[in-house]
């Protein structure tokens, strides 16, 4: 359980940290690390360097403003439990997070890390991808925007060139009425979800739904919106048989893996429990 | 690699190799071997120290990314003469057996309380819920931390 040997850089300044990156192909980066760490130790990889980001400024901050939500790449979960603005700038956010791993893992795990590292069953790439988020990286060539949906390519892998750094996540504005719920189920607290939604929806003067995303996290090769779904919901009155026909739909939209913990017909099948508690629960929430 | 950090309010430097993770930093370099490692890759929790107040995994932290650190571990809890409060209601309590998890517990409880000393069972359930503990079913353990609270409070007044 030791990693292989690498030579290690702390640069204090992001262009320095791209410039290491850039003339030394086979180097990974490092932030918080709790993904990295375990994957050095199985030597699943061997980079030649890591370039560690602890010393370089500005990656930490948690900005809101009328543009919506900014995460700086090295926030940490613990960062996003302790910002109270977050309770009515983005309460899907937070109650995803909070699934997110362990205590100690909280403390050092990052934003970065998380959409860098592309876990299919993570929680915060499945908010990425479900609210339309966009990801900024810098790089040799420069810096470019990427829409979440575009920026998680299958398990573990992203449109991230091996120069580029992601600086920041830009989540949407969130309104003050959105109807929303995050639901996902794992084998103890703090695991990998088996599957999990994270969902959202705009209520109109009618009862009509608007707007709706469906976002599911564990049962795709990465974190996918379900857009049959969406479909499904827009332009219809809220109500039981809405819920349990998008249930449906989202069983068979799905295209869970098999694997040791699970096989794909419990994932469709617990695709489709949580779908609609989370449907019922943003239904019922507040009212 | 030259790193220096404050080790339970004492200046330390080594020198060691980037790939070494800081509980073999610990445990080998600085010969305190209170810190366990269980599974080294971020699953148990036996090797919880506390860096810069925060409870962490110390098989997932690079002794080099501790560098300017205040790292506390179990040793630096207490005097070699005392128990703290929060070992002596694991002793009263019996929360512990074979002992392997032991130091994980207690730095995590330590971190969690010196925070939160108004933490619930719930709660301190949950920042414990990345330990294993393969001796006492946990219970123990969390009636120990929940009567240890008394003595954070306490020390939270001037």
């Amino acid at each position: 359980m030791k990693p292989a040997p690498f030579d290690y850089r702390a640069p204090a300044t992001l262009q320095e940290a791209i410039d290491l990156l850039a003339a030394e192909p086979e180097a990974l980066l490092i932030a918080g690390g709790q993904s990295l760490m375990p994957v050095l130790a199985f030597r699943l990889a061997s980079p030649s360097m890591l370039v560690d980001l602890r010393r370089v400024a500005g990656l930490g901050d948690i900005a809101i403003d009328g543009g919506g939500v900014l995460l700086g790449a090295r926030v940490r979960w613990r960062d996003i439990d302790d910002d109270p603005r977050l309770q009515t700038a983005h309460p899907l956010l937070r109650e995803a997070i909070a699934h997110v791993a362990h205590y100690q893992i909280r403390n050092r795990g990052t934003v970065g890390g998380s959409l860098a590292h592309a876990d299919p069953a993570a929680e915060l790439p499945g908010i990425a991808v479900t609210c339309d988020a966009e990801i900024t990286l810098a790089g040799a060539a420069g810096a470019r925007t990427l829409r979440a949906g575009e920026f998680f390519t299958g398990p573990l892998s992203t449109a991230r060139r091996p120069d580029e750094i992601i600086t920041e996540l830009h989540l949407p504005l969130w309104p003050r009425n959105r109807r929303w719920a995050f639901q996902e189920f794992a084998q103890r607290q703090g695991d990998f979800a088996l599957a999990g939604t994270a969902l959202f929806y705009d209520e109109d003067q009618d009862g009509l739904v608007r707007n709706a995303h469906v976002g599911v996290i564990g049962a795709c090769d990465r974190p996918q919106r379900l857009t049959e779904v969406e479909t499904l919901l827009n332009g219809h009155a809220v109500g039981e048989g809405l819920f349990r026909e998008a249930a449906e739909a989202a069983a068979q939209a799905v295209d869970p893996p098999d694997d040791l913990h699970a096989n794909a017909a419990y994932r469709r099948g617990l695709v489709a429990t949580l779908v609609a508690r989370g449907l019922r629960a943003s239904h019922i929430r507040g009212r | 690699m030259q790193v220096s950090f404050q080790l339970n309010g004492e200046p330390v430097e080594v020198d060691i190799e980037p790939r070494m993770h800081l509980a073999d930093c610990l445990r080998e370099m600085l010969r305190l071997t209170g810190t366990h490692l269980g599974c080294e890759h971020g699953a148990c929790g036996a090797c919880t120290v506390i860096v810069d107040g925060a409870a962490v995994r110390s098989c997932l932290i690079l002794a080099v990314q501790a560098e300017g650190s205040s790292v506390v571990t179990v040793e630096g809890l207490s005097s070699e003469e005392a128990l703290t409060p929060l070992q002596a209601a694991f002793r009263k309590h019996h929360a512990l057996q074979c002992g392997f998890c032991t130091p994980g517990m207690l730095t995590t409880a330590h971190a969690l309380l010196t925070e939160e000393p108004d933490a619930d069972a719930d709660r301190i359930r949950s920042a414990l819920s990345g330990n294993l503990c393969r001796c006492t079913g946990y219970i123990p353990i969390v009636e120990a931390v929940l009567e240890a609270r008394a003595a954070y409070r306490k020390s939270d007044k001037p």
